[in-house]
């Protein structure tokens, strides 16, 4: 149980980082916009939970919960959201972009299936440098339907890579549901076809994702090759914390509610005789965390203007222009 | 003096373009046990031969033959790039880089300044560019204009054996990544290349000859003919102070000035379209630098904005050549 009460806390990280960052959103506070994983936190924090901390992985534009689960730090992301000076990107990323290379977290991405031949080639460059670490590539339904991910899996499956693709299978591709724009039976026979091994797991029961994750990764860390894990979520928000999803079939979204993956977990635990105060303990505990994150943010400087300058290329870099 | 304490002669070799490329790339694989090669064919030793003979050298984990899978190609070399190998990622012709936009605009030119400098993705993109024996209109293009523009990148337009092995090593060695354009027509051009391959630093011009009348700038594929040109012009008295400008990102900006504000005549010539060719970023500069009164004269010689032809005439047409260098040359001087 105290597996399940990690997994848990790590989950309510994810949901308060994402409520906050919301609230924070929608009082004007941040810049830009969202793309929440509300409703989808246990496919990042199972998966995450059994890679090691020098195992990679690439995201998506929804990639907040996995940046968390791999253990990146609260307010540096949030600073970052916030555009603020300590952000992880040093506010040149935001939200889309955010990337934590010191826990191996090499990239949220603002392209659907941008992170996939990242993650293969990833996976060839460790092996190049001689180490056992694996990578886990996060994406979504609506990236199977996009050319770079027959690449990728062809390219993994080739070379034997130690690639775990994980499909986080939200059931929408931005306002389309991906059912009405994929044809043939989907991921897990896309992913058969080019001989990577697939299974589906129901994406809402944190533990079932963590054991299939860790089942599959231990096949990947073998050297049986790339592995794929389809998992079934739903994402509970719009496409963008400006969308409402009204659009959406409002019994669909009822039902969906129920299967919260937080609220599973919740049950799980009290059945297992946890304390329900022990619960609203931890939940308390992450919203706090994210609140004060959210204070360090308001209060952080705006980064200096001469930074956007920066990082952009060693040799051939445009002189800093005088403001 | 004791002859033994000079440093020794260094060993110099007369040899073509491409054979050059492939002792860059052979030197730096030596040197560096996670430079690695990967790309179509290159284990057969790719289809110009830059590669012959590096699978039995350095085996299949560095030399890598890959599916035609170009979106892969240029991700596979970023995501190997982020854990800390140096990947040169051969995309055979340039023409077929264009399914790996993303990767190459918003992908590797983008990571770095997108996470704030966390990663230096050191890629170096071979590009084999331009007009080549009837290739037609989708294996012939000069697109280099469109990189020189992208904040990110570093662009090479070697012309010389020794230039594209210098700037080869440079761009290997460089955390910046590199897109390395490639002239197909001078991959069989001859020249001296010292056995030891020093880097040669990105954004100097080779000053190719000296003349007092017309400042003429040119890179890549076209080179030779801006060369035999201005030797032309020379025998009817005419001086041309001629540049090739081996690197588009960053250039020379320096040399063209000096050269400019000298001859006050300003001559720049592409193999690629002139219309928002690389040529007129030059002649801007140069106007916004010098004031808009110093030049007496400046003209653009590029393609007309026309697809690649396949007929050879019709390809002829197009093609910048050594009789319309002459021609624009002379009527700058009239100017």
């Amino acid at each position: 149980m105290a597996r399940l009460m990690e997994l848990y806390r790590l989950m309510a990280r994810i949901r308060t980082f994402e409520e906050v960052a919301l609230a924070a959103h929608a009082a004007g506070e941040l810049p830009g916009y969202l793309h929440p994983s509300i409703g989808q936190e246990a496919v990042a924090a199972g998966v995450c939970s059994v890679l090691r901390r020098d195992d990679r992985i690439t995201s998506t534009h929804r990639g907040h919960g996995h940046a968390l689960a791999k253990g990146a730090e609260v307010k540096g992301m949030m600073r970052e959201l916030f555009g603020r000076a300590g952000g992880v990107c040093r506010g040149k990323g935001g939200s889309m972009h955010i990337a934590d290379f010191s826990v191996g977290m090499l990239g949220a991405n603002g392209v659907v299936a941008g992170g996939i031949p990242i993650a293969v080639g990833a996976a060839q460059g460790l092996r190049l440098l001689g180490s056992d670490a694996i990578v886990a590539c996060f994406f979504g339904d609506g990236a199977i339907n996009r050319g770079p991910f027959l690449e990728g899996l062809n390219w993994a499956a080739l070379y034997r890579l130690p690639v775990l693709f994980v499909c986080e299978d939200n059931a929408v591709a931005a306002f389309t549901a991906a059912c009405s724009v994929t044809a043939g039976p989907g991921v897990v026979a896309r992913a058969e076809s080019c001989g990577v091994a697939a299974e589906s797991v129901d994406g809402n029961d944190v533990e079932a994702v963590a054991e299939a994750a860790a089942r599959l990764i231990a096949r990947v860390r073998r050297g049986d090759g790339p592995q794929l894990l389809h998992a079934r979520t739903y994402r509970l928000l719009g496409h963008t914390s400006t969308d409402q999803a009204a659009w959406r079939d409002a019994a669909e979204v009822t039902r969906a509610r129920a299967n919260d993956p937080l609220i599973r977990a919740r049950d799980r635990l009290l059945a297992a005789g946890v304390a329900e105060a022990v619960l609203d303990t931890i939940l308390a505990e992450a919203r706090a965390e994210m609140e004060a994150a959210r204070a360090d943010a308001l209060q952080a400087p705006w980064p200096e203007a001469a930074e956007a300058w920066e990082d952009v290329q060693d040799i051939g870099a445009e002189p800093v222009e005088q403001l | 003096m004791d002859a033994s304490l000079l440093p020794p002669t260094p060993t110099v070799e007369t040899i073509t373009l491409v054979e050059a490329t492939r002792r860059a790339v052979a030197q730096e694989m030596r040197r560096d046990p996670f430079v690695w090669v990967l790309g179509e064919d290159v284990a057969r030793g790719g289809i110009f031969g830059q590669y012959r003979g590096l699978i039995d050298a350095f085996g299949p984990e560095r030399i890598v033959s890959t599916p035609i899978s170009e979106a892969s190609l240029m991700g596979a070399g970023l995501g190997a790039a982020l854990v800390g190998t140096r990947p040169i990622i051969e995309m055979r012709i340039f023409d077929f880089a264009l399914c790996a936009m993303d990767e190459l605009v918003n992908q590797i030119a983008k990571i770095r300044y997108m996470f704030g400098g966390q990663a230096k993705p050191a890629v170096v993109i071979r590009a084999p560019h331009g007009l080549w024996r009837s290739s037609a209109a989708q294996h012939s293009q000069s697109l280099e204009a469109w990189f020189a523009h992208l904040p990110g990148l570093v662009v090479a337009v070697p012309a010389t054996p020794a230039d594209a092995a210098g700037l080869l090593v440079a761009a290997i060695r460089s955390d910046d990544p590199a897109l390395f354009f490639e002239p197909k027509a001078l991959f069989g051009a001859t020249g001296p290349v010292p056995e030891e391959i020093a880097p040669l630093p990105f954004g100097l011009a080779r000053h190719v000859r000296g003349g007092d009348d017309l400042t003429l700038v040119c890179w890549s594929s076209i080179v030779p003919d801006c060369e035999r040109a201005a030797q032309a012009l020379e025998r009817d008295g005419v001086g041309v102070d001629l540049f090739d400008l081996r690197t588009l990102w960053p250039w020379d900006e320096a040399a063209v000035l000096a050269s400019a504000a000298r001859t006050r005549r300003l001559l720049v010539v592409h193999e690629a379209v002139r219309t928002g060719g690389f040529g007129g970023e030059i002649v801007a500069r140069v106007v916004e630098c010098l004031g808009p009164g110093t030049l007496k004269a400046v003209r653009r010689v590029g393609a007309p904005r026309l697809p690649v032809p396949f007929s050879p005439p019709l390809e002829d047409a197009m093609r910048v050549t050594e009789a319309k260098i002459i021609a624009a040359a002379k009527s700058l001087l009239a100017a």
